[in-house]
């Protein structure tokens, strides 16, 4: 009997298989999202070298809100990379939420435990 | 399977029709590759975050990473971000070829998935110059002086390069120099004829860059190097599949899903790429 998987993999590759006019269509998108993705990062890098982080050897009060707001630069840079390049926006929602979920879960908790087990571990380690 | 597996007959394999997640298992199947490959690097960025808390003071991206090839100092970030530009570049070369294949467009998927190579190609030998230069450091290196900033580690730099009209002068990081004034400058000439301590370049126990922390320089590399790893494996899946194309393996079979598949890895590249770039050279 012939493989099960393979049979439907066949069948669902070929399915994704589209036309010139949505190819149109997609190639635009990868555009805008290309444009976007070198814009963030021309922002991020000419803001990292022009805003300092100290000055005369003490800390930039900006500097917080600077830091922040790369961080959100870079999640929604990530988030773009993964819905638009990896097509997982196109997936169905019960997939997105099977990869997305135990990822999301897990970082959380490991940062949780981090930021509030780190002085405990700093005191064993270095009493 | 051992020995005698009975043959399955369609309606005990699989009753239900098709796969809940309406996609292919290989594609599945990398997904969940990437999953615990992502967590895997969310693990050592929040190792690094931990390290770096242990500090009061950290050093800054833009002071350790601002050479470029041919031209010498004085250039923060900009060549990181022209490595970060690169990998951008190439990730959307590799949507465009996996957007030829559902075309079943062959020469489209071998231009696009070509150009994704070289741009492979050039990101993991940007990433090697990088190394190079991070472990020879800097022209005169690090020393260790009796003043009080920075633990008493100052890099030594020709006065020009910070905008003061001296030979030399100590960088104390965070923007602390040392040497504008002539009382200053004896100073500078004692302490570099007669330093404390002198560190040059970075291995895994010492580093110039961060002389009191060594994890500084253990996840540069670590990190880095993992993630450089992923990058020239990465180029090696793609040119396999890149002659797996041009032999004409995926006309025989109707669909290009496997530049998918290896689009899928190569995005996640990016992916990565974008959060190392952020904490190791921005914030």
């Amino acid at each position: 009997m012939v493989r099960d998987d393979l049979n439907r993999d066949n069948e669902y590759a070929l399915s994704a298989n589209h036309d010139e006019a949505h190819g149109v269509e997609l190639r635009k998108m990868i555009w805008k999202v290309t444009g976007l993705l070198t814009l963030i990062t021309v922002v991020e890098v000419l803001t990292g070298a022009f805003v300092k982080q100290y000055i005369d050897g003490t800390p930039n009060s900006i500097w917080p809100v600077i830091k922040w707001s790369f961080i959100v630069l870079t999640l929604i840079k990530a988030a773009y990379i993964v819905l638009k390049f990896m097509h997982l926006g196109d997936e169905t929602k019960s997939f997105k939420y099977v990869l997305l979920t135990p990822y999301f879960i897990f970082m959380a908790y490991l940062i949780f435990i981090l930021l509030t087990e780190a002085y405990h571990v700093n005191s064993i380690l270095y009493p | 399977m051992a020995g005698h597996a009975k043959e399955l007959d369609a309606a005990t394999a699989w009753g239900g029709d098709g796969s809940p997640f309406r996609l292919t298992y290989g594609k599945q199947m990398m997904w969940f590759f990437l999953l615990s490959d992502a967590l895997t690097f969310g693990g050592l960025l929040c190792a690094y975050g931990y390290f770096r808390h242990q500090y009061d003071s950290w050093p800054v991206g833009e002071e350790v990473f601002n050479a470029m090839p041919f031209l010498g100092n004085g250039f923060p970030l900009l060549y990181v971000a022209l490595m970060t530009f690169i990998l951008i570049v190439s990730s959307v070369t590799m949507v465009l070829a996996v957007e030829a294949g559902h075309r079943v467009d062959k020469k489209g998927v071998i231009k696009w998935l070509t150009l994704t190579v070289i741009g492979g190609v050039f990101f993991v030998g940007s990433q090697a110059w990088e190394w190079y230069h991070f472990i020879h450091g800097s022209h005169y290196g690090a020393i260790l002086t009796p003043e009080v900033w920075n633990n008493g580690w100052a890099t030594i730099k020709e006065g020009a390069e910070m905008g003061i009209s001296q030979e030399f002068v100590l960088d104390f990081g965070h923007g602390k120099v040392f040497g504008s004034t002539a009382e200053e400058q004896a100073l500078v000439a004692q302490y570099i004829a007669e330093p404390l301590a002198h560190i040059q370049g970075a291995n895994m126990t010492e580093n110039e860059y961060a002389p009191m922390i060594p994890q500084f320089a253990n996840l540069f590399f670590f990190i880095t190097g993992f993630h450089g790893f992923h990058v020239l494996s990465g180029v090696v899946i793609n040119l396999i599949i890149l002659i797996n194309v041009v032999k004409g393996v995926y006309d025989k079979r109707g669909h290009f899903e496997m530049i998918e598949k290896v689009g899928l890895y190569w995005h996640f590249v990016d992916l990565v790429w974008v959060f190392v770039f952020t904490f190791f050279y921005l914030v």
